[in-house]
């Protein structure tokens, strides 16, 4: 096990090295001079000269790399051109809202794909299966941001049961709270998930139909366990592999799901960040929040890689 | 010949292809009618008819510049589709040319095309949307670049695992001893063999694209105006939505009937085409 957990620490380490270079190099070298995206075409050549000193662009590319990659690892950011203020602090007060959304989703998702899928699964070919997988059908088209608007649609123009979007803060002083704040991250937190438990439901049926054919299963029935003790006990950790890689692909998904609903329901985080900095042509803000989501969905299939050996011993090369 | 009678007599018996394909020939008349007619011009700004509910003139209404709904909508599948085949094809270009020559050479060759589309996963399109747009500024071409590049590693990897398959059949032996070149073998017997299951990924990877184009466009990375296309039509609805709620609820239908049937089809042709892919009913 420890041999198989620090060769894939290896690859976890390397696969962010080579997306660090790709995200630096896209950034600061492709477009030539940076600081000319930054000013715009009307700028002057002085102002770009201070705004190169004061980005550093004056120092050789490898210089910059490896300042940028060790101020990263030591939490030392640069500068933010739009806020002046250091791209970390932006980003860990963004994250207070992304991060809660992300979690409920995901949290909604699982659990309505996982009874959705093993309901589907258990009426296999009768009225509730065959409904499940339309409706799911449907889930798969439409788009998160479209799902987002018909919420907005439905609660906050025909009910007026909540705001059209926005979000109070999770500090009492600030006129938020916990509950406020829960409650703006519903709708969103919804739109994210419906969307993709239509995947993960299906994703989920079939894997529990596949595991209910096995051997075991009968062996399980055989020595009189019930058909329910049966599902719980034996089907749904088995069928729980492929379940999880999709769970995996989706938390990548996710994040950049998360961009766009939090752009549907205005909220102050990391999506909402990114897209201001693109307009505001806050390269520095880009480049972060960018390495830090590519980090984010390597660190996930790292995760799930793990999650797998945890779940099924077979799946352990380094101790075969 | 009958092999293709026989494909067509089940294709029509198939629920799934026949709705999907439906819904997606209803998707290309849409855009190649527009390309000639379109009710209004679609671009045409009309302030004192604004807002307009769906009449006999203005089939769908007008939105918050007395643009036509209808006719947007029409040539907005234009968009669609001129994404969804850009975006495909660029994956379906390089990545089976990865795949393949991952396949046919092996070894260390074969290690660094998986390792690179390990590696290329970390970048969903809407990163890659996002670096591209600060850069060189948002637009079509932005979208259909980010989009292409995260198709070409899962052709890539698709057609590396179906090719290896082929590699392994006794026609292939029989070809290599004959003296065939890894280059003609792929030509000859590996893509023929492998088509099937790339037609069937192209069609659903078609139905991502549209979607992420319809997200990119929302978010303004996308298609630019004055050219119609639904996902900004959305974001400007957005803006109208206490007035004119329909106007947000045109376009998004749209997106869903077109994913729909492209998915529905690719369920389709992946029954009809392949029965050993085909899923447990």
């Amino acid at each position: 096990m420890s041999v198989f957990l620090l060769k894939r620490l290896a690859t976890f380490a390397a696969t962010l090295a080579v997306a660090s270079l790709l995200v630096f190099a896209v950034l600061e070298l492709l477009p030539g001079n940076v600081a000319q995206v930054i000013l715009g075409e009307g700028a002057t050549p002085e102002s770009l000269a201070a705004l190169e000193q004061r980005l550093g662009l004056d120092r050789p590319a490898a210089t910059r790399y490896l300042a940028w990659t060790g101020g990263l690892l030591r939490g030392e950011t640069a500068l933010s051109h739009a806020y002046d203020t250091p791209t970390a602090e932006l980003i860990a007060e963004r994250l207070q809202v992304t991060l809660p959304l992300a979690a409920m989703a995901m949290a909604l998702t699982v659990l309505l794909a996982l009874a959705l899928g093993v309901y589907a699964a258990a009426r296999h070919r009768r009225l509730g299966d065959v409904g499940v997988m339309a409706v799911s059908q449907i889930g798969i088209a439409i788009p998160n941001f479209w799902f987002a608007i018909l919420l907005i649609l439905l609660f906050a123009v025909k009910l007026q049961w909540t705001s059209a979007g926005g979000f109070p803060g999770w500090r009492e002083d600030d006129g938020g709270g916990l509950v406020p704040g829960l409650v703006a991250l519903l709708l969103p937190a919804v739109s994210l998930a419906v969307v993709q438990a239509a995947i993960l439901a299906r994703m989920t049926r079939s894997a529990v139909l596949e595991a209910m054919r096995e051997d075991f299963v009968r062996t399980a029935r055989a020595k009189g366990l019930s058909r329910r003790a049966t599902l719980w006990k034996h089907v749904l950790r088995n069928a729980m592999i492929p379940v999880i890689t999709v769970m995996g692909l989706q938390l990548a998904n996710l994040v950049a799901g998360t961009i766009v609903v939090e752009n549907v329901f205005v909220l102050p985080g990391i999506g909402r960040l990114v897209f201001q900095a693109v307009a505001n042509r806050d390269l520095v803000v880009v480049r972060d929040v960018v390495m830090l989501l590519v980090a984010l969905v390597v660190a996930i299939n790292f995760a799930v890689d793990v999650l797998y050996a945890l779940i099924d011993p077979r799946l352990r090369p380094g101790d075969a | 010949m009958s092999r293709r009678r026989d494909f067509w007599r089940r294709a029509r018996e198939h629920p799934s292809f026949v709705v999907g394909g439906a819904l997606s020939v209803l998707l290309a008349m849409a855009a190649i009618v527009s390309l000639f007619w379109q009710p209004w011009p679609p671009a045409e700004i009309d302030i004192p008819s604004k807002l307009q509910a769906p009449s006999a003139a203005h089939w769908l209404g007008t939105d918050s510049l007395g643009r036509d709904i209808a006719s947007q909508l029409l040539v907005g599948a234009q968009s669609s589709i001129v994404v969804g085949i850009l975006a495909v094809g660029i994956g379906l270009v390089a990545g089976v040319a990865l795949g393949a020559l991952a396949s046919a050479r092996r070894g260390w060759i074969e290690e660094l095309v998986m390792r690179l589309s390990d590696f290329a996963f970390a970048f969903p399109a809407l990163l890659s949307a996002i670096m591209l747009g600060a850069i060189v500024g948002p637009g079509l071409v932005t979208g259909i670049v980010a989009i292409g590049i995260f198709n070409v590693p899962v052709f890539a990897r698709l057609t590396r695992a179906a090719a290896n398959a082929v590699w392994a059949r006794e026609y292939v032996l029989a070809a290599r001893a004959a003296g065939k070149g890894r280059w003609r073998i792929t030509l000859d017997h590996v893509l023929p063999n492998i088509a099937n299951v790339l037609i069937v990924q192209a069609t659903v990877a078609f139905a991502t694209a549209i979607l992420a184009e319809a997200a990119l466009s929302y978010l303004g990375l996308g298609t630019q105006p004055p050219q119609p296309s639904w996902g900004r039509m959305l974001n400007e609805a957005q803006a109208q939505m206490f007035q004119a709620p329909l106007l947000a609820v045109w376009p998004g239908l749209a997106i869903v009937l077109t994913v729909l049937g492209l998915n529905l089809m690719g369920d389709g042709l992946r029954d009809l085409l392949d029965p050993k892919l085909a899923r447990q009913r």
